[in-house]
């Protein structure tokens, strides 16, 4: 279980803080896979890495995580070395072409583990159940990178990040490289590895909201560094009850739904500068039921059970 | 108003140029007038190459493209431009496409330069804020900026506009909204919608299922360098009659349907590049009969408009 409270985390830059991320407080369950979604730049990546690996210049300004009970040191980059890989891993955007090509896959294995003190012969029965699994072959761990396709490298990624069994899963755009066959292969994985009790929660941080759809339990969206809404996924889309989320929503093309019968609406406007962003919420110059309250920030309120939301008409 | 036939594009790869991998193999379709059409494929699969070739970026091995009845390939010096006049692309990265130390709207003063010289500087601006007005952007706005202070959506539709100067018929749209947000994705969708109604016709490439649907009249689905299946979309999407897209249209993750639960991992990369002798889908395809193997399915038409590459049908 993982339980964020107030997390802020800005970028330094020297013109000052980008904020990047403000405030965020949410609780993802055991089991429970997160989608997380929003356009470029809000933040769902920042909110990602800071929970694993806070590096300059990202800059830790306040808040808590605590992950199964114990509060994760994330202002220390020292600390943190006890919890990563075997508690919280990550997979970031393109870590398959990240693989280092001049090592055979099994070698590559067997030193990241070394590094984290774990014996590799040890684990190497699980690691070819675990291949088995995903239906790569053994004999993987004898080639080099170069010789897997797109879909079985991010396979093995995967295999390779949640060996260990960790709490928590950070899983960024691992679909968004890939062809939709394997993309849906992969996705599928996520959600067995889950089942199956490799990992505990999963953070799946995607813009691609229809994958969410298909695979998430809940679905957070965030907007400009700050959070607008979190549900199960039905409720999200079912009765969003953010502006944002709305209409997010409403301009996503469907598969039967043509522009000659229903013309589809994007968001008019683009979202604010985080550099010095304007007081309350970041939404409310593109927000068309926005009022005078808006300046203020809005708080992130459970409406019912498992649905928060920042809307000060929602509530 | 534009044909391809059987078109065939070779590249050579390796020292000396000794390999070669056909990207596409005896591709034949037509775009007629106020037409979008969507050309679907995964990576690797040469829809890029068609909008290369039609935009004669790179040569053609064997076959013609034909554009209002003239061979393409044909044409040089004068008559080129002319066709460039008509027949303009715009591409997946809106970043890539401007020069970062000029203004964007350098672009517009290029397209000036190079093809009307002979317009007034003051008439030139009105065309350029009339373009820039009919892609849904207010002039002051983006005019004088540089492209960094402009988002990927406002570029790409700068990109259109610049298009637009031009007395153009045809536009090659190779993934322009792959690299934009959904929320600004689909008003450049519905931008090219407003386009054909104002006469244009569009080829419309993606990998994005979703998107084909809500844009295109007919669909053409592109595997290995082979077309495997086109026809009117709705047909294509609701009751495909390749094993090719019959998956596609399983595993694309869509809004109104959960995924089955049935797993079907692939266990073959798809291969880049087609191969003559035997279907290319053979060895992935569930259908595959003996004859998949030996020999290559020709595109037949199982019903009205609707054409499909298939032993099994």
């Amino acid at each position: 279980m993982l339980q964020v409270e107030n997390l802020t985390v800005y970028y330094k830059t020297i013109r000052g803080y980008v904020q990047a991320l403000e405030k965020a407080t949410f609780t993802i369950a055991d089991g429970e896979i997160m989608g997380l979604a929003g356009e470029s730049g809000c933040g769902k990546t920042t909110l990602g890495h800071s929970l694993i690996y806070l590096r300059p210049p990202m800059n830790y300004i306040g808040g808590r995580v605590v992950l199964d009970g114990r509060e994760l040191p994330i202002w220390d980059m020292e600390k943190m070395q006890e919890f990563r890989y075997r508690h919280i891993s990550l997979i970031p955007q393109y870590a398959m072409n990240a693989l280092n090509p001049t090592r055979k896959i099994g070698k590559m294995v067997a030193e990241l583990l070394e590094s984290r003190g774990v014996s590799y012969s040890e684990i190497l029965p699980e690691l070819k159940r675990r291949l088995d699994l995903v239906q790569l072959t053994q004999d993987v761990l004898k080639m080099y990178p170069i010789e897997l396709s797109g879909g079985m490298k991010q396979r093995m990624v995967m295999v390779i990040s949640t060996l260990l069994n960790p709490s928590l899963l950070i899983a960024d755009e691992i679909t968004s490289a890939l062809d939709v066959s394997t993309q849906k292969a992969v996705c599928e994985m996520l959600v067995e590895f889950r089942d199956r009790g490799f990992v505990k929660s999963t953070i799946i941080i995607t813009h691609d909201i229809s994958i969410l759809y298909q695979i998430a339990d809940s679905i957070m969206v965030m907007y400009a560094g700050q959070l607008s809404e979190k549900a199960p996924t039905e409720v999200v889309f079912q009765d969003p009850r953010h502006p944002y989320t709305r209409m997010l929503i409403g301009s996503l093309p469907k598969v039967g739904v043509r522009y000659q019968e229903e013309r589809l609406r994007g968001i008019p406007g683009s979202p604010p500068q985080l550099l010095n962003p304007p007081p309350g919420c970041r939404f409310r110059d593109r927000c068309p039921v926005a009022f005078g309250r808006c300046t203020e920030v809005p708080p992130f309120l459970e409406i019912s059970p498992g649905h928060s939301v920042a809307c000060w008409r929602a509530f | 108003m534009l044909s391809l036939e059987r078109v065939t594009k070779v590249y050579r790869l390796g020292a000396f140029g000794l390999q070669k991998l056909i990207a596409i193999r005896d591709v034949s379709f037509e775009i007629g007038e106020r037409e979008i059409v969507s050309l679907i494929g995964e990576s690797g699969s040469g829809k890029s190459t068609i909008g290369k070739l039609i935009l004669r970026l790179t040569p053609i091995t064997s076959g013609t493209i034909r554009f209002e009845g003239t061979d393409v390939s044909t044409l040089n010096g004068l008559s080129l431009k002319e066709y460039y006049r008509r027949v303009q692309g715009v591409f997946q990265d809106p970043f890539a496409s401007f020069n970062p130390i000029f203004k964007a709207d350098r672009v517009f003063r290029m397209v000036r330069d190079e093809f009307y010289p002979q317009v007034g500087m003051r008439e030139w601006n009105e065309k350029v804020e009339g373009a820039l007005r009919a892609v849904g952007l207010n002039p002051p706005d983006v005019l004088n900026k540089f492209p960094h202070q402009l988002s990927g959506g406002q570029l790409q539709r700068f990109l259109v506009a610049r298009a637009l100067l031009l007395d153009i018929r045809l536009l090659i749209a190779d993934e322009i909204i792959s690299m934009l947000d959904a929320s600004t994705r689909v008003d450049v969708l519905n931008l090219l919608a407003d386009l054909k109604a104002r006469g244009l016709s569009i080829l419309f490439i993606t990998h994005d299922l979703s998107l084909g649907y809500y844009i295109s009249e007919r669909a053409i689905i592109l595997y290995r360098g082979r077309i495997a299946e086109m026809g009117p979309t709705d047909k294509i999407y609701n009751r495909p009659l390749h094993p090719y897209t019959e998956m596609l249209m399983e595993s694309v993750p869509r809004l109104d349907r959960k995924w089955e639960e049935e797993v079907r991992i692939e266990r073959k990369a798809a291969l880049t590049g087609s191969v003559p002798g035997g279907c290319v889908y053979a060895d992935r395809c569930p259908k595959a009969m003996d004859i998949c193997t030996r020999e290559e399915p020709e595109l037949k038409e199982a019903e009205t408009g609707h054409f499909v590459a298939c032993w099994a049908r």
